[in-house]
């Protein structure tokens, strides 16, 4: 192990993490209000809104992501939409986080048991008060979990915007590799720091949950 | 106490599919007055029930609170504006309490009046204050539901019923979901309503209280009204083998 060689790239690697989080950070919340506008849809009185919500849920989970990226980053200006990298890999991994969290949102809300609707819709509350009041607060505490594992996804798919040269972790490990030749040392450096976030994210994940337990 | 028809059902009939769980019902139930409604499980009293408030809401027939049609056919925004205003007229108390367990008791009784009838917060908690007294349980004011019995939760959920002053209580079998020893307190809180003239349509399986607080019991099978009376002809004289039957199964426990 050559710790000389690490000390001396470390910097840019931090540098690296650095963009890891901020496309961590823009994709959960770029995939957060995918995630609501998708639930909302999937919910609708309206056919029309189920259906897009379906298809949207359906095409973004069915293709692989890596695939996603590359439709709008390489084919994205053929059909005018012309976006840099950072841009075009954090609305790319967005939406299709997007796609698991309406389905996270939406489990979270039917869960919430069907007798709490009907005690608020007697008491003469519509059907938005009653999701506002009494649906959404129970829903939002038992969907803090599953979103969690959604972002851990999310961080991990980070990764997926090295080939379009995304200057973030996986990028710096492959590029120092092409230049040093240390793929050991240069993976385990990007590995330590994915886990650093990822860990750092989940111990917010469960400080939330915990606070947000119903006394 | 005037005479005329307070709830009325006119020609009830609901299906879910293909199988017809109402059929042809008819009701009249006088302002102030207490009606039992009673039968085997499956017989449709739940449903009936919920048709009165829109949960379940009829295939056909009418059902009206004083000279407001409950079920009136209208286009969505105002079917939903229609039926928000007329359920804050009525009450409604589930087998499963479905007390908000993210709310406090006051938040419970105060969430509704707040929203719907723009009470100030000092208005509504002096309204939580009140609804608490009247069911024994001004000390649990600022627990949660998860803290409290049974007993003690069906009791706050009647107090949240009532705090929207409504014209009347429907009762979905409030007490079967207890403890054998809690049941007398939630049939405690019902006859002090009885005894303020409150309206109500009770489903239940326990004939003793049915005997003792009714004014009229009705018994269904098979989506229809079998026979319906005072309570001492149907539980002493009932007409009806079906009737019969089914009481001498439920009276001699
Ligand atoms: N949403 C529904 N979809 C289909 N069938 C239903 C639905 N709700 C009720 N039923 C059926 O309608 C019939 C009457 O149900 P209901 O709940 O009104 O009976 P009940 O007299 O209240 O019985 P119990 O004493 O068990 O509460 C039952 O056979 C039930 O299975
Ligand atoms: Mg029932």
């Amino acid at each position: 192990m050559d710790l000389d060689l690490i000390l001396r790239v470390y910097p840019f690697f931090l540098e690296a993490a650095w963009v890891t989080i901020q496309l961590s950070v823009l994709t959960a919340l770029l995939g957060l209000t995918c995630g609501a506008l998708g639930a909302a849809a999937r919910m609708s009185r309206l056919a029309l809104f189920r259906w897009i919500g379906a298809v949207y849920v359906s095409l973004w989970r069915g293709t692989p992501a890596l695939i996603q990226v590359f439709i709008l980053y390489f084919g994205g200006p053929q059909i005018g939409i012309q976006l840099d990298s950072f841009a075009a890999g954090t609305i790319a991994l967005g939406v299709n986080i997007g796609a698991y969290m309406t389905e996270t949102i939406r489990g979270a809300i039917i869960s919430v048991d069907r007798g709490q609707t009907e005690a608020a819709r007697t008491l003469g509350m519509s059907r938005w008060e009653t999701m506002r009041k009494v649906v959404l607060p129970q829903a939002a505490r038992m969907m803090i979990r599953p979103l969690g594992v959604n972002i851990n996804a999310l961080i991990k798919g980070t990764a997926l915007v090295a080939p379009i040269s995304v200057v973030e972790l996986t990028y710096t490990a492959q590029r120092f590799i092409g230049s040093t030749y240390k793929p050991f040392e240069m993976f385990l450096l990007a590995g330590l720091l994915y886990m650093i976030i990822i860990y750092a994210v989940g111990h917010g994940i469960n400080w939330l949950d915990r606070r947000a337990r119903i006394t | 106490m005037t005479d005329q028809a307070f709830v009325t059902i006119k020609n009830a009939a609901k299906s879910f599919g293909t199988f017809e769980v109402l059929k042809d019902i008819n009701l009249t139930v006088q302002r102030g007055q207490i009606v039992a409604i009673i039968g085997p499980s499956g017989s449709g009293k739940s449903t009936l029930l919920r048709a009165i408030n829109e949960l379940d809401p009829l295939s056909s027939g009418e059902v009206w609170l004083e000279d407001v049609q409950i079920n009136k056919k209208l286009p969505y925004r105002q079917y939903e504006a229609h039926v928000n205003q007329v359920r804050q007229d009525i009450g409604m108390v589930f087998q499963h309490f479905n007390l908000f367990p993210h709310l406090t008791v006051r938040g419970n009784i105060t969430l509704a009046p707040r929203m719907l009838k723009g009470l100030s917060e000092a208005e509504a908690n002096k309204l939580a204050e009140e609804q608490l007294a009247k069911v024994g349980l001004s000390e649990k004011i600022d627990e949660y539901p998860s803290r409290l019995s049974g007993g003690q939760k069906q009791r706050v959920a009647i107090a949240r019923a009532l705090a929207m002053k409504p014209k009347v209580m429907l009762f979905d079998e409030a007490t079967s979901a207890l403890d054998p020893e809690l049941v007398e307190e939630v049939n405690q809180v019902m006859k002090q309503l009885a005894e303020e003239h409150m309206t109500m349509i009770i489903v239940t399986h326990e004939m003793d209280f049915a005997a003792s607080v009714c004014d009229r019991v009705l018994f269904m099978d098979q989506g229809v009204v079998v026979e319906e009376g005072p309570p001492s002809v149907i539980f002493q004289n009932p007409e009806n083998e079906r009737t019969r039957n089914f009481l001498r199964k439920h009276l001699s426990r």
